[in-house]
């Protein structure tokens, strides 16, 4: 009785963190319109690009060209969700931990996982809604797109892209507490953005990878960022096989938030024995 | 077990912190050595008492801090705050302390204000009918009804601090930790702050650790303080006896109508003289009223100001006194 008058309680702090974090991004508008223009225009570039590609090496990875060309649309559209090029949570994160502001963190009755996680989930749920829908429409009524027609597979697509949340959220909180070793956050921040943009999918999408590279960069948690949602949204994946997807970003999720969790025990010991 | 009978709210018992430092001494060499930040510190604080806790930079006044809210373990000693042992309980300790470290923030930067404090009443979850209570009086007392809308990141440093201050009351705590709450205040601002803390402490009898700079915060404030440096605790006691144990000096600046030659005045030197402006040494433990009574007695004068001893200074003194006795 009490352990779940507890628990409410417990999920009310995380929902109001995770409203938090959507307000906060929601606060700085113009931003968020600068945010969409660039998307847009990235996304007509990129765009054009795949179109040339797809004209020489038609049905490449997979794809026809409208498939392709909706893959852009999509990545532009989860860039931000998936924090792909940084803007998350952990920056913050990591400068909390260099100035200390972290013991301010630690003698609060809330865990910092779960304090995180809540407020970059609705960080990304403000980004879905606030960045990715207005490229994704422009990019439907420029060109030819892949849309599912049955709703359905749109529904699947929202469970796709919050699984992929997760997993992106287990790899910054990993790569953020690396700072409490480190002390200085932006070399790893860099190398794992860069590893990010390419095993996501973002440069291009896995399926066009043969061979090994391919099967490493399928297996690899990035690709349930966008490569797995945009499959999921092009029909790729249907049945067992969407079930199939979904465990293997669970499977993702789990590990890396347990890994995360590890961590974080590691970190509060190290500080509250050494201080920070 | 909690203590039964006992009013200490605050209990150290030769408490250490031994910090590990390594330094680098070459290309992948290392030195290792340690640094007693905290070296067998003892001291009880009574419920209900507001206590002085000060020394100059590095002296290990935030490290017994962070000790007694539990985010740092002791190396040694027996430490214990509302009965709890702080380290190893500290999700439970910290629904019965309340913490405001002066130069960090626990309000969230680019929401309203009152978000912070919606936070902080699921965080603790406290009771709704006592978190609009408490709520209500921090805004009265605080003066914070206009801000509670405003972005944390557009409040002035003494804004925000009674904005942090109100954040560390909401839960009912029954012990508060002050981490140089004043820190970079104007005179308005920490009148505010200081005149909040004596009402809070009389009115709602919550134990109050203040660590300062500012000797000022506690003379209004503290009957006890407790002196701190290398660690180890140098005095405990009222804060008039630390002047008499350091023998320290209060500065009465004069301004003259214009230049004269150093004044003649007894129970005072002249130690510096500018142009019409003259500094004045006294002990401090006396009264400033019969000094400048005797000065404008006998000499013009414009204006005057009165300097109180600097904690290092002071400190230094007893510090320099000991090693020779």
């Amino acid at each position: 009785m009490k352990g779940m008058r507890v628990r409410a309680g417990r999920f009310r702090l995380y929902a109001a963190v995770a409203e938090g974090g959507f307000r906060r991004y929601a606060t700085y508008r113009i931003a968020t319109a600068a945010g969409v223009f660039t998307n847009t225009a990235f996304g007509l570039i990129l765009a054009y690009t795949y179109i040339a590609l797809w004209d020489e090496r038609p049905g490449l990875g997979g794809y026809d060209q409208a498939q392709a060309v909706t893959f852009v649309w999509l990545g532009q559209g989860l860039l931000t969700v998936m924090a792909l090029m940084g803007g998350g949570f952990e920056g913050e994160l990591i400068e909390r931990i260099r100035t200390g502001d972290i013991a301010v963190d630690l003698y609060r009755p809330a865990d910092l996982q779960a304090w995180w996680l809540a407020s970059d989930l609705g960080r990304a749920l403000f980004q879905l809604l606030g960045r990715g829908i207005v490229p994704m429409a422009v990019g439907a009524l420029v060109f030819d797109l892949a849309l599912p027609a049955d709703p359905l597979r749109w529904l699947a697509f929202l469970l796709a892209v919050a699984l992929g949340a997760l997993v992106s959220f287990g790899l910054r909180f990993l790569v953020a507490l690396c700072a409490f070793w480190l002390l200085d956050g932006a070399g790893i921040t860099q190398v794992v953005m860069l590893a990010g943009t390419f095993f996501s999918g973002m440069l291009l999408p896995l399926n066009v990878f043969p061979g090994a590279l391919g099967d490493l960069a399928r297996a690899l948690p990035w690709s349930a960022l966008l490569q797995v949602p945009a499959d999921v949204f092009l029909g790729t994946h249907t049945g067992l096989g969407l079930l199939r997807t979904y465990a293997f970003q669970l499977g993702w999720a789990a590990a890396l938030l347990t890994a995360g969790r590890l961590l974080q025990a590691a970190a509060t010991r190290r500080v509250v024995v050494q201080g920070g | 077990m909690e203590t039964v009978g006992t009013t200490d709210l605050i209990e150290l018992e030769g408490v250490e912190k031994v910090f590990d430092v390594r330094k680098k001494t070459g290309f992948l060499r290392r030195e290792r050595h340690q640094v007693r930040a905290v070296d067998g510190i003892s001291f009880t604080v009574p419920r209900g008492e507001m206590v002085g806790y000060i020394g100059p930079n590095g002296a290990g006044k935030s490290t017994t801090i962070k000790m007694l809210t539990g985010i740092l373990t002791p190396s040694g000693g027996r430490l214990r705050v509302a009965g709890i042992v702080p380290s190893r309980e500290r999700t439970r300790l910290a629904q019965r302390i309340g913490v405001v470290f002066g130069q960090r923030t626990t309000l969230w930067w680019d929401l309203p204000l009152i978000d912070s404090y919606r936070l902080v009443h699921r965080m603790y979850r406290i009771p709704d009918a006592r978190f609009r209570e408490n709520l209500d009086r921090c805004v009265e007392l605080l003066e914070l009804g206009a801000l509670l809308d405003v972005p944390v990141r557009q409040l002035s440093l003494g804004q925000r601090m009674r904005g942090d201050i109100a954040a560390a009351l909401l839960h009912d705590p029954e012990v508060l930790y002050l981490d140089e709450p004043t820190i970079g205040l104007d005179v308005i601002s920490k009148a505010k702050v200081r005149g909040f803390l004596r009402d809070l402490n009389t009115q709602s009898g919550t134990t109050v650790l203040l660590t300062t700079h500012d000797l000022t915060d506690i003379e209004q404030l503290c009957e006890r303080v407790m002196v701190i440096d290398h660690g180890r605790l140098m005095y405990d006691g009222p804060l008039a006896g630390l002047h008499e144990v350091g023998e320290s000096e209060r500065t009465l600046v004069v301004d003259l109508e214009r230049e004269l030659p150093p004044m003649e005045i007894e129970s005072a030197r002249v130690v510096k003289v500018e142009g019409p402006r003259q500094w004045l040494a006294f002990p401090a433990a006396q009264s400033a009223a019969p000094l400048v009574a005797r000065i404008a007695a006998r000499y013009p004068m414009a204006d005057l100001s009165v300097r109180e001893p600097d904690i290092e200074a002071v400190i230094a003194k007893m510090y320099a006194e000991k090693a020779t006795s």
